[in-house]
């Protein structure tokens, strides 16, 4: 009588899925033996259920004016006071997690997929198709982040989705850099001949055989990268050039309790304290994540 | 708010030093080296004036409607065009964009009337004197940190280090900043507001070399020092505390690197004191990397001033460049972009240099 568990822990997997179910679980496993990768994972999995479920999570309407009941301060009825519109900021902070899980899904979603074909591109035919694209990447790498991605926005026009593209632009040179050192060590292994010498195109190589062997590396960094992209974002929030009034967005809102920082502290602070957890529990996640899917590349404990 | 400056950036300095093993055989193998070298830096400013250049090309706006009025006639619209090289293709302008960034011309700012190199001039001392207090609260804090968690390695203290380490990459410095103000300016009236001085005191010191610390000494006004010791103190250690969480962490990694070795194991056999096991034995070796990392990040404070600058009112390049966005003045957006990119590679680059020739290993 062969339980569930051992059939996932099974030496020799009978089929492809189970075999994938097996390293899954396995991953599972010691992700739950490091507590800060735990708390990572249930501050992101809260993060998304936040977002998903937002009016069942919010009191108030997050755009709902009430004049009456302008800047005042936390309490049973606002949870997080209210704004200068006399906006409920619990409710605001609730439906700005929407926001944010989408900007770090569209960055990841844009920035992963082209850092990684460039690197693999550039690792597997060497030579001068490499030098050409690590110079670029280089050339991006080289500049500041942040800076790079304001000049971008700059260029674009204030807004949302451009601020998106341009943390795109800013992010994928990292992603180039790792998937190329993969494939590097990727590349000369005998299974890669086999396959070449089978007479698989250059294209199926690649596609087929190295991309997925850069993805666990790649899932480490994004992941770790999150909490930079959700500070870049909230970043040119605060500065005007991203999320425009009156969406709820984190560093929007924070740009907003500016004026009143002195005395209703409770307007600009709130937002921050939401991107902080979140950040942190990108953080955790992703350290735990790295210790077990990228053991070589782990912080020395 | 990390202002890390990408790890894997620095993967590759450490792959080239890793590279050169063994020294140069001759003058040539040297002279070689240097060459390279150099080009590497021209093209990565050649790359760095190229994504300005791309971002001026790409911009909606368009800078002869910009200089003549949407109202001009046909022939002053072309006139103007000609005369500002736009009529021309693509790589001359770029060539010419070259020339003129290199005479030092970055052209006008729309909103403050002036040449933007002027602008930059002036206002980057306050930005150096900011970094520079930041960077000494980060080294100062964050080595000591760093060793002292590395000994305790996995205890209460470790950990807490490794919190405000990770901390250091989830909080945003604006957010901060403005915590900063409510709590140390507001409520309990430690530090100065906003501003780099007192509006008493403005203008009251002979500029001479831009930091304000410094040019209230050579006019001996003590007064003037301490008000702006006062306006700094803040802002700059909002700004030491990103750099102290990266270098605390790195130096705790270094150190674990270090006291894991054989000769460590000797020392501690041979019953050496584990405080002179820990500074004599493992802490010198890593000063090599140590000067990379702080070197590093200083490099990432001149981007982090961006934010701290704007929530201080602090008249940086950083400050500058945000209030240029704001007014779509483009020129001074990209000369600022143009002046902090250029430092940071050229930092980044020193940083290089230096590893290379204080390590015996990577000659």
């Amino acid at each position: 009588m062969a339980s569930t568990r051992d059939w996932l822990l099974d030496d020799s997997p009978s089929s492809r899925l189970q075999a994938r179910m097996g390293r899954g679980y396995r991953v599972f496993r010691s992700l739950l033996g490091n507590p800060l990768a735990v708390l990572g994972a249930i501050i992101v999995i809260g993060l998304i259920v936040m977002a998903v479920f937002a009016p069942l999570f919010a009191t108030h309407s997050p755009t709902a004016q009430n004049l009456s009941m302008r800047l005042m301060p936390p309490s049973g009825e606002n949870w997080m006071g209210t704004d200068e519109l006399g906006r409920d900021i619990w409710s605001r902070v609730v439906f700005g997690s929407q926001i944010t899980l989408v900007i770090v899904l569209l960055v990841a979603v844009l920035a992963a997929p082209v850092g990684l074909v460039v690197g693999a591109v550039s690792g597997y035919f060497g030579g001068w198709v490499d030098r050409i694209l690590m110079g670029i990447t280089d050339i991006f790498l080289s500049m500041p982040k942040l800076i790079l991605a304001l000049a971008f926005v700059a260029a674009l026009g204030p807004g949302i989705q451009n601020a998106i593209i341009a943390i795109a632009i800013a992010t994928w040179p990292s992603y180039a850099r790792i998937a190329r050192a993969e494939t590097l060590t990727i590349r000369n292994s005998e299974f890669i001949s086999a396959v070449e010498l089978q007479g698989a195109s250059r294209l199926r190589v690649i596609v087929a055989h190295i991309l997925p062997l850069c993805t666990s590396s790649m899932i480490v960094r994004v992941t770790l990268d999150m909490a930079g992209i959700i500070l870049t974002a909230a970043g040119l929030g605060f500065i005007g050039l991203g999320a425009q009034p009156p969406l709820p967005e984190w560093g929007a809102m924070i740009s907003r309790g500016r004026s009143f920082i002195l005395d209703q502290w409770w307007v600009a602070t709130m937002p921050g304290f939401a991107i902080v957890i979140v950040s942190l529990g990108f953080c955790f996640l992703g350290d735990g994540l790295r210790d077990v899917l990228d053991p070589k590349h782990g912080e020395r404990q | 708010m990390a202002f890390e400056p990408d790890s894997a950036a620095e993967v590759v300095i450490e792959e080239e030093t890793k590279g050169r093993g063994g020294r140069p055989h001759g003058f040539w193998k040297f002279l070689l080296a240097v060459g390279g070298f150099v080009l590497t830096i021209a093209l990565t400013f050649l790359g760095l004036l190229a994504i300005t250049f791309f971002i001026g090309r790409v911009i909606p706006i368009d800078p002869v409607l910009a200089v003549v009025g949407d109202r001009a006639p046909r022939a002053v619209y072309e006139a103007a065009r000609v005369q500002m090289g736009l009529d021309q293709p693509l790589p001359i302008q770029f060539i010419r964009y070259i020339g003129s960034v290199l005479s030092g011309d970055l052209g006008m700012s729309v909103s403050t009337g002036k040449p933007v190199a002027q602008d930059l001039a002036r206002v980057f001392p306050a930005t150096l004197e900011m970094a520079t207090l930041g960077i000494i609260i980060g080294v100062v804090l964050g080595v000591p940190m760093g060793v002292f968690a590395a000994a305790r390695q996995g205890k209460l203290a470790d950990q807490i280090i490794r919190v405000v380490g990770l901390l250091g990459y989830s909080v945003p410095a604006f957010w901060l900043g403005l915590v900063g103000l409510a709590v140390f300016y507001a409520r309990l009236k430690w530090v100065g507001g906003p501003g780099r001085i007192d509006i008493f005191y403005d203008g009251l010191v002979q500029p001479v070399t831009g930091l304000l610390l410094i040019d209230s000494l050579i006019a001996g006004d003590f007064e003037i020092f301490m008000n702006a010791v006062w306006h700094l103190i803040l802002p700059a250690s909002v700004l030491g505390f990103f750099s102290l969480a990266y270098i605390a962490r790195m130096t705790r990694s270094f150190m674990l690197d270090q006291l894991a070795q054989e000769y460590v194991t000797t020392a501690r056999v041979k019953g050496v004191p584990e405080r002179l096991v820990i500074w004599r034995h493992a802490f010198r070796p890593i000063l090599v990397p140590l000067i990379t990392v702080v070197a590093l990040s200083y490099a990432g404070l001149l981007e982090g001033s961006v934010m701290i600058e704007t929530v201080f009112s602090w008249p940086g390049i950083g400050n500058y460049l945000t209030t240029a966005l704001l007014n779509a003045d483009m020129n001074a957006v990209l000369g600022a972009t143009l002046v902090i990119g250029a430092v940071f590679i050229a930092i980044n680059k020193i940083s290089d240099v230096l590893y290379r020739v204080l390590d015996p290993r990577a000659r």
